[in-house]
């Protein structure tokens, strides 16, 4: 019996809400990343939008109008190359497969047939490039065809030139900008390794500081310290200005320390540099000023959301369960903008990333590369205009009775209940 | 360095006379449930006025109410002048709140502590000083307040809020946690302090205590004011040794 009551004991205990819950959200992510790995092998069986431009009468570009029929949802077929990219970008297409009129004279006379691809890039993440993938293997299944019809019969070409009859142009748009020479896996690729460390820094940064400001609540209903200092005369918002403030000191050496061994860390990875100036996709000292202070509006905004969270802490314990939703929204942005762009995303995932304010250094990193500066401007106001939100319910509840009594009644309205 | 006295501000006894904390029909509400329904009194300067009453009674509401902690729900309250619910900036200049429970900053030594606390008044060295006098820790002074017994930890405490020189102390069971001799002490340490002029209003479950501090009482239950005046007075009219009786006479 006695056993019995203390098993009860025990899981009244730990079975809170605060325990609970974050259970509950990790169980609903790793449902939802699930549903989203079937979405990206259901979109890997999908044939690609293309539209083709073949100018070649000659026996390989027809071949290669057979073989994309078969394997592509060609969306428009002719010889204008400014309609296609308008009808590619209207349908939702990938890109733009243009077979010269030499083609085949080339082929013949031991000159690489040379396909010009106009990629249509809605986004620079990783899943952006999975369209580029599937036109990959068709050029790769062009080249075969094309191959052992040249072994088939018998001819005086190089035999490299037999393996390999077919190269490629690649240029690619995105966002009003050419990008000539580079595949959009490439692209993709150049740009997460640039701005691999933004996300990284957000994430850390967000959680430190979080961390310090909800555990320094928790802090100080545990240790009765809150009731001295509130009864002191100093302004309420001085109080919470001086929280932030210390947090954020805090949290910014603390990134600091981490980040530098981060970034030795990362420094062997590197194999070569990869020069984006060259694509004119490097930044700028406007463009790093911008991202520090759109960091530096996420980082306020991460505080000032602990703070509020903070104090609804009982103590340091109950504290560290208030600090998961904090967590939470740093790695959302970080995990998703790993694999995709603000572009290529559905709206409600778009308005989402939007919405969470740490996701806007990582999107003010893509975007001054590719000079979207409105989007980091309104970046950066959200994110303060958040923390000046979340700030006023602070000093708020600071100012009301419920970081004293902790109570919150039926009857309040949500302004209430999150004050009182 | 133990606590001599003779560094209270404002020096001198003082006659009781104006009333500076003004409680009228004072009602809090949380939610349905009423906390104090309707209390009223007065506290003159220098006087030492205790609110006693069983737990649940209401007197932490009301203490809390009175050091701007929590928000009136009906009536009003006044201090110096200040009504508590338009003007409480005002009023934590002039008052020192000390909790019943209340704990100080554990990563800082009881002198940064104090210190710190000083910071919030203009205070300097001088108050810090003050300050260390009345919690007479000795070389434990420069102690992490971790490393404190709960006595000792109260000492700070009661030196942090004695050494403000406030016109109003709040002191919710002062001597909490206290010896016999410590407590002794901190209670002629109040007495000071009221005699230079600073009012106190306290609450105490130790009847002896409040029998030797108090100027006057009132005993607080289920959140109204059922009885009040001079000590000597409630145990005449009810025929008392001393105010424990009164209190179980009151309550019962």
């Amino acid at each position: 019996m006695s056993l019995k009551s203390i098993i009860k004991k025990e899981v009244k205990e730990l079975l809170t809400p605060e325990a609970i819950v974050p259970v509950m959200v990790i169980a609903i992510v790793f449902a939802a990343m699930g549903n989203f790995m079937g979405g990206i092998e259901d979109e890997l069986e999908e044939k690609p939008l293309i539209a083709l431009i073949n100018l070649d009468a000659g026996e390989h570009g027809r071949l290669v109008s057979t073989i994309l029929e078969e394997n592509a949802d060609i969306i428009y077929n002719g010889t204008d190359v400014d309609e296609a990219i308008k009808i590619v970008k209207e349908e939702g297409g990938s890109a733009i497969l243009e077979v010269p009129g030499d083609f085949s004279t080339n082929i013949e006379n031991n000159v690489t047939g040379t396909i010009n691809i106009v990629w249509i890039m809605k986004g620079v993440g990783v899943m952006d490039s999975i369209p580029s993938a599937k036109i990959d293997n068709l050029i790769q299944s062009i080249n075969l065809g094309i191959s052992a019809e040249l072994i088939q019969r018998e001819n005086d070409l190089d035999p490299v030139h037999v393996l390999y009859p077919t190269g490629r142009e690649e240029t690619i748009l995105f966002k009003d900008r050419e990008i000539e020479g580079v595949s959009p896996g490439t692209l993709s690729g150049m740009l997460s390794a640039q701005s691999v460390m933004v996300p990284i820094v957000t994430m850390i940064l967000i959680m430190m500081a979080g961390g310090i400001i909800i555990s320094s609540m928790g802090m100080e209903k545990e240790d009765k310290t809150l009731e001295t200092l509130l009864t002191l005369p100093v302004k309420r918002e001085s109080i919470v200005t001086g929280k932030v403030v210390g947090a954020a000191v805090i949290g910014l050496i603390m990134a600091g320390i981490y980040m530098l061994g981060f970034g030795y860390y990362m420094r062997s990875f590197r194999v070569g540099e990869v020069n984006l100036a060259e694509r004119g996709l490097a930044l700028g000292m406007l463009d790093y000023a911008l991202v520090g202070l759109s960091l530096f509006g996420a980082l306020l905004a991460g505080l000032a959301l602990s703070l509020v969270l903070g104090t609804y802490a009982e103590d340091y314990k109950s504290a560290q369960s208030y600090l998961f939703p904090v967590t939470a929204l740093a790695l959302i942005p970080m995990f998703v903008f790993m694999f995709m762009d603000l572009g290529s995303m559905p709206v409600a995932l778009r308005g989402a990333m939007l919405a969470i304010p740490f996701s806007h250094p990582i999107i003010a990193m893509r975007s001054l590369m590719f000079d979207d500066y409105l989007l980091v401007i309104g970046g950066i106001i959200y994110t303060f205009v958040f923390s000046g939100v979340m700030i006023f319910f602070a000093v708020r509840i600071f100012n009301s009775d419920r970081l004293i009594t902790g109570r919150m009644t039926k009857k309040d309205g949500l302004l209430e209940k999150l004050t009182k | 360095m133990a606590y001599s006295g003779d560094k209270i501000g404002r020096g001198g006894a003082v006659p009781h006379s104006r009333e500076v904390i003004q409680v009228k029909d004072l009602v809090k509400n949380y939610g349905d449930f009423q906390a104090v329904k309707g209390i009223s009194f007065t506290v003159k300067r220098g006087e030492i006025f205790g609110l006693i009453g069983p737990n649940g009674a209401g007197k932490t509401t009301t203490i809390r109410i009175l050091s701007t902690l929590l928000k009136v729900s009906g009536g009003s309250v006044n201090i110096y002048g200040n009504d508590v619910a338009t003007e409480p900036e005002k009023i934590r200049h002039i008052i020192s709140y000390l909790p019943e429970d209340a704990g100080a900053y554990k990563n800082l030594t009881g002198r940064e502590y104090l210190k710190f606390m000083a910071s919030f008044f203009d205070g300097g060295e001088e108050m810090v000083d003050k300050g260390m006098e009345i919690a007479d820790l000795g070389d434990r002074i420069d102690d992490k307040v971790d490393a404190y017994s709960k006595g000792m930890k109260r000492r700070l405490l009661v030196g942090r809020a004695m050494m403000i020189d406030p016109k109003v102390a709040i002191l919710d069971e002062p001597t909490s946690g206290l010896d016999v001799i410590n407590a002794q002490e901190v209670r002629h340490i109040i007495k000071d302090y009221a005699r230079a002029g600073t009012t106190v209003l306290l609450s105490s479950h130790n009847m002896l205590e409040v029998d030797f501090l108090c100027d006057r009482i009132a005993l607080i239950d289920d959140g109204r004011i059922v009885e009040e005046g001079t000590p000597s007075t409630l145990k005449e009219r009810y025929k008392a040794n001393n105010i424990e009786e009164v209190f179980t006479r009151v309550v019962k």
